[in-house]
């Protein structure tokens, strides 16, 4: 396991899920209460450092019993190096933890996230829809059960009708 | 006689209270303010909600997303192959990174090496494209406030590169040139010859504009000082590239993580120190020099050699060979109708474009589409820090900030 991996491990013996490194990246799966905290320790400790957030995302498993993961990704600047820290949300209760208040930049990212995935962010200063329009009421484009080409909205317009 | 009868209709004088004639406090209030959708330079389509206190900025809302297509959606539908000229379109001005920052990514999820020439060639396109980003963000951050000649002059020697890349890929601007695993083809005898006329026509030029703007007391005035943002905040908005290296955090991905031929070649990054729009101009300036320089490194350095890795479960085959070989032909028509299978597992491969950390997140399930594929736009993030960066600055200061950070909406709304 990765030094990284290793030190969270230890320091969060309830909290880790389990560890992973695939062509260079490390990964550190934790449960979803402890999201906050791990990440309050991964920007604080001297030994972490991780003063920059790369991204917020989110991936949709519909098999799964929890069906959401939740990923972060964090850079140190002064270390030089990485993290993946992933979470799991099932789809019940679809809320976590929001890290605004350690990383400012984490606003309009978990926004993005709420917009696409549907994912709540708990203590979010300002969690509306960002690339969507407000009134959106189809659902959330990115999950796996949305259809690529949209719920049919576009075969109600006129001028198609006209043609057949 | 009328000026007196408008003042009493007009501030109502209580009769009860004649001394209240003279001028009651002036009511304040603050004004909210739309700015856009599709204001001339917020450099795409884009609308702001200010509050404002006369004229200075209390809070700002942007309000994105108007050219939202589902990029990423389309991602999951298409092969890795398809996904290359989605990614042309999302920072429209600068194709080739984007292409760049993709190849790079699936590369890094099939752990495919690319040939030396490759590298090289990829450096170089990418460093030209650094310069005609530069180039066009120049000229629109002065045009926006309100330097016109120096569009002009951007403008001539950006027109030289795009008809450059014109002849290499056949685009101006969707370039789609690079591939998963090297590049679509070589540089012609042609190409290397006017790219090194450019690289020596250039340098004087960029003298030139600095002249232009350097002694300019109103572009002085509108840049210094303007849109100050520390070091510690920049770094916590997750901001990156020139907009960072402003604020003086040495954050270079080229230097940081080299990849591609940057550990080869050998060059500055430039670090300003007030964080503020001047010094990121500044910045940006310094590495149109930088850029001129690791081209020529590259230039001078590239051995001959193939282009493209010969991996036939992922790359195309070239052209002439599939004509004549049946193998080739196979190995074409496979790749094109159902694409590569990549490894199940997820990779994250962030790459320095011009407007800073441009990075793919790619979750594979072992198919022949991404899973899950997450853009980390530089623009997008950049805009999360616009309210923090306006608060107190004037209106007209707005345009300068969507300026500076060399927003393009293609790229932020995806």
């Amino acid at each position: 396991m990765h030094q990284l991996a290793k030190r969270i491990q230890e320091s969060f013996t309830s909290g880790f899920v389990g560890a992973s490194e695939w062509r260079g990246d490390v990964a550190v799966t934790v449960t979803r209460d402890k999201v906050h905290d791990i990440a309050e320790f991964l920007r604080d400790d001297p030994g972490m450092d991780f003063d920059y957030i790369v991204h917020v995302s989110s991936v949709d498993w519909p098999d799964d019993e929890e069906r959401f993961e939740v990923v972060w990704e964090f850079y140190s600047i002064r270390k030089r190096h990485r993290l993946r820290l992933k979470t799991r949300v099932p789809e019940s209760d679809c809320v976590v933890d929001s890290l605004t208040d350690l990383w400012k930049g984490a606003d309009f990212m978990e926004r993005e996230v709420y917009d696409m995935m549907g994912i709540r962010f708990r203590n979010h200063p300002d969690l509306r829809r960002i690339l969507l329009p407000d009134d959106f009421a189809e659902g959330y484009p990115l999950r796996k059960d949305f259809p690529l080409r949209g719920k049919g909205w576009r075969d109600t317009f006129e001028f198609l009708d006209e043609r057949s | 006689m009328a000026f007196e009868d408008q003042r009493t209709t007009i501030y109502k004088v209580d009769p009860e209270h004649p001394e209240s004639e003279t001028l009651p406090a002036l009511r304040t209030e603050e004004l909210l303010l739309n700015m856009g959708p599709q204001h001339p330079s917020t450099h795409g389509v884009l609308k702001v909600i200010m509050e404002l206190e006369g004229e200075r900025v209390v809070k700002s809302t942007p309000v994105m997303g108007y050219l939202h297509r589902g990029v990423e959606k389309l991602a999951e539908d298409g092969t890795y192959h398809q996904f290359i000229p989605h990614t042309d379109r999302l920072d429209y001005v600068c194709a080739m990174y984007n292409n760049f920052a993709y190849c790079r990514a699936v590369e890094k999820l099939l752990d495919l090496k690319v040939p030396d020439r490759a590298e090289y060639l990829r450096t170089i396109v990418a460093e030209v494209q650094r310069i005609i980003g530069h180039l066009f963000w120049l000229s629109a951050q002065a045009l926006d406030i309100g330097a016109m000649t120096v569009f002009f002059y951007c403008f001539r020697d950006r027109e030289i590169l795009l008809d450059w890349f014109d002849e290499l890929c056949g685009a101006r601007l969707t370039t789609s040139w690079y591939r998963i695993g090297g590049v679509e083809r070589d540089l012609t005898p042609s190409l290397i010859s006017k790219l090194k006329a450019f690289l020596d026509y250039f340098p004087p030029k960029i003298d030139e504009y600095q002249v232009f703007l350097e002694k300019n007391r109103i572009w002085l005035a509108r840049t210094k000082g303007i849109a100050v943002i520390s070091a510690e905040d920049a770094v916590n908005f997750g901001l990156s590239g020139p907009t960072l290296r402003g604020s003086g955090v040495d954050y270079d991905l080229r230097k940081y993580e080299p990849y591609s031929a940057y550990p080869k070649c050998e060059f500055s990054v430039p670090v300003g120190k007030n964080g503020d729009t001047y010094d990121r101009y500044w910045i940006r300036m310094m590495e149109l020099y930088e850029s001129v320089k690791i081209i020529k490194q590259c230039l001078e350095q590239m051995q001959e050699g193939p282009v493209m890795a010969e991996v036939p479960s992922v790359t195309f085959p070239p052209k002439q060979r599939v004509f004549t070989n049946l193998e080739s032909m196979i190995q074409q028509f496979k790749l094109f109708s159902q694409g590569f299978k990549a490894p199940p597992g997820e990779i994250y491969c962030g790459t320095e474009a011009h407007k800073g950390e441009l990075g793919f997140y790619i979750v594979s399930t072992g198919g022949g589409k991404p899973y899950r594929l997450k853009i980390r736009a530089p623009s997008f993030i950049h805009m999360g820090a616009f309210d923090h960066m306006a608060r107190g600055y004037m209106i007209s200061d707005a345009c300068t900030i969507f300026g500076t950070y060399d927003i393009v909406m293609g790229e932020c709304d995806r």
